[in-house]
């Protein structure tokens, strides 16, 4: 049976992602409410509002439900979905899911008008990708089990931990399928 | 190499408010209960529309302090109005680094025949349109993002619904074109002739189009949704309301959950009075916001 990969719809660059996933050999369906994560071997955290994702999830008890499949499944997360997934947050009394080793800074370029594009080299993925930086997080610090992908001017903007995968920038937005093969492999794999 | 205010930054950074609410707020504490209740951005204003409507006179670009305090206040985006034409505030906007500017026709147009050169500018901009026409014009200015223009702080939905419908039945029609016929429709709606082709070629839009003008309550909101909106601007109707942060609240749920209709029953239930609302025939072809900047 094909890999199926869920992607969290309450809000964001959602079809992004189900579009890059399906280019890269995976069943897709959208995450809104605690039933559709039956069967998923994976979920994408997209980007977004990590804010309101977090408020979303608060509401209808999805956010247990999400902790509960992260045991197990692989998860990656970008950009927002990052931030989802620290384990802490610059400025913030707690973390939200808290399922990566690392230390983030939120909007740490600065506003939209310092979001940019840069040429990056992520480690086994892809030597020139092109990162896109949208008022994007990046990590300050990551622990020692972590494997730290990429950095871009000395910070860390993507990295895995086992079965997690996160970047600051947005593949989906890119045509460039490296890092959602690279995802779709790791849930293979964990199969 | 490093590149700032590319297509795909600008366009990318209203990709990742999609499914979202973006609302209008005059001071720090409402952009706090708006950021609470789950919106994604907010639109710092001086006034809402509706009460732009009952001030009269020239509605400009809102104090820099205004916008400067609801920067301060929330970690989410915050956008800010400019006059249409009016290139100064703009840049005024866009040094005080607002994450998007909205040219829009809420305001006192400053210039009635032309609209900014917005790919002259770092910061992105999200424009009004009707019809193909405007939003392909929008577009080849420079546009990151459209809405409908709706009729704005009327609290009737009916012109945004209509500009949505009609927006997206020309795209359609657009697509379903031979290649030889676009020239002659590009002349029709007065779209540059090399958009209407993108849009051909890519079967969509290319930027996000969101629902703006006249949302008033959680119903409002899903159903532009259902009508294809990618997000929706929420302008008087919540901080004109009884419980600004449950009506905020129920905004935002309803835009995510726009087919879960046994939602809805539970989050229209109890919100109060809405905003009263205007009827089209009683507005006079001046007070028309969506004329302007055509």
């Amino acid at each position: 049976m094909a890999t199926r990969i869920g992607v969290l719809a309450l809000q964001g660059a959602v079809s992004e992602h189900v579009h890059a996933l399906e280019n890269s050999g995976s069943q897709v369906s959208l995450v809104k409410n605690i039933g559709d994560l039956e069967g998923l071997d994976g979920l994408v955290l997209p980007g977004g509002e990590s804010t309101m994702m977090r408020r979303m999830m608060d509401r209808y008890g999805l956010f247990e439900a999400v902790k509960q499949f992260a045991a197990e499944k692989p998860v990656f997360g970008t950009c927002a979905g990052l931030i989802l997934m620290a384990k802490q947050i610059e400025g913030r009394k707690g973390p939200h899911l808290s399922l990566l080793d690392i230390d983030v800074k939120r909007n740490a370029f600065g506003r939209q008008v310092e979001s940019f594009e840069a040429d990056l080299a992520i480690k086994g993925i892809s030597d020139h990708y092109t990162g896109v930086f949208i008022r994007a997080p990046y990590i300050k610090s990551a622990a020692a089990n972590v494997d730290v992908l990429a950095t871009y001017e000395g910070h860390i903007v993507a990295c895995r931990q086992e079965r997690f995968l996160c970047c600051a920038f947005h593949p989906e937005l890119t045509s460039d399928p490296a890092m959602h093969r690279y995802f779709v492999q790791m849930v293979n794999e964990s199969r | 190499m490093v590149q700032k205010g590319t297509d795909r930054v600008k366009r990318g950074m209203a990709e990742m408010q999609k499914g979202g609410v973006i609302m209008d707020v005059v001071n720090a504490e409402q952009a706090k209960i708006a950021e609470e209740a789950g919106a994604t951005a907010v639109m710092a204003l001086e006034r809402v529309p509706s009460d732009i409507r009952k001030a009269g006179g020239v509605a400009r670009m809102a104090d820099p302090t205004i916008v400067e305090e609801v920067q301060n206040a929330v970690s989410i985006p915050v956008m800010a109005k400019a006059r249409i034409g009016h290139i100064v505030e703009a840049r005024v906007l866009e040094a005080m680094k607002v994450d998007y500017i909205d040219e829009s026709e809420v305001l006192t147009p400053a210039d009635d025949v032309f609209h900014i050169d917005k790919k002259a500018f770092t910061v992105p901009f999200v424009c009004g349109c009707r019809d193909l026409g405007e939003a392909a014009r929008r577009i080849g200015e420079g546009a990151a993002m459209l809405r409908t223009k709706g009729e704005p702080g009327t609290g009737n939905i009916v012109e945004a619904v209509r500009h949505m419908r009609l927006v997206n039945s020309q795209v359609r029609k657009v697509v379903s074109m031979e290649k030889d016929e676009v020239m002659v429709f590009a002349k029709e709606l007065g779209a540059p002739y090399e958009i209407l082709l993108q849009i051909k070629e890519s079967g969509r839009l290319p930027v996000v189009n969101f629902a703006a003008g006249g949302v008033a309550t959680p119903a409002d909101a899903a159903l532009m949704m259902e009508l294809g909106a990618d997000g929706v601007f929420v302008g008087s109707g919540i901080f004109k309301s009884e419980n600004p942060a449950k009506f905020a609240r129920s905004i935002v749920e309803a835009t995510t959950y726009y087919q879960d209709y046994e939602r809805i029953v539970e989050l229209s239930k109890g919100l109060g009075t809405p905003m009263k609302g205007i009827d089209m025939s009683n507005l006079e072809p001046a007070e028309r916001m969506q004329d302007r900047g055509i």
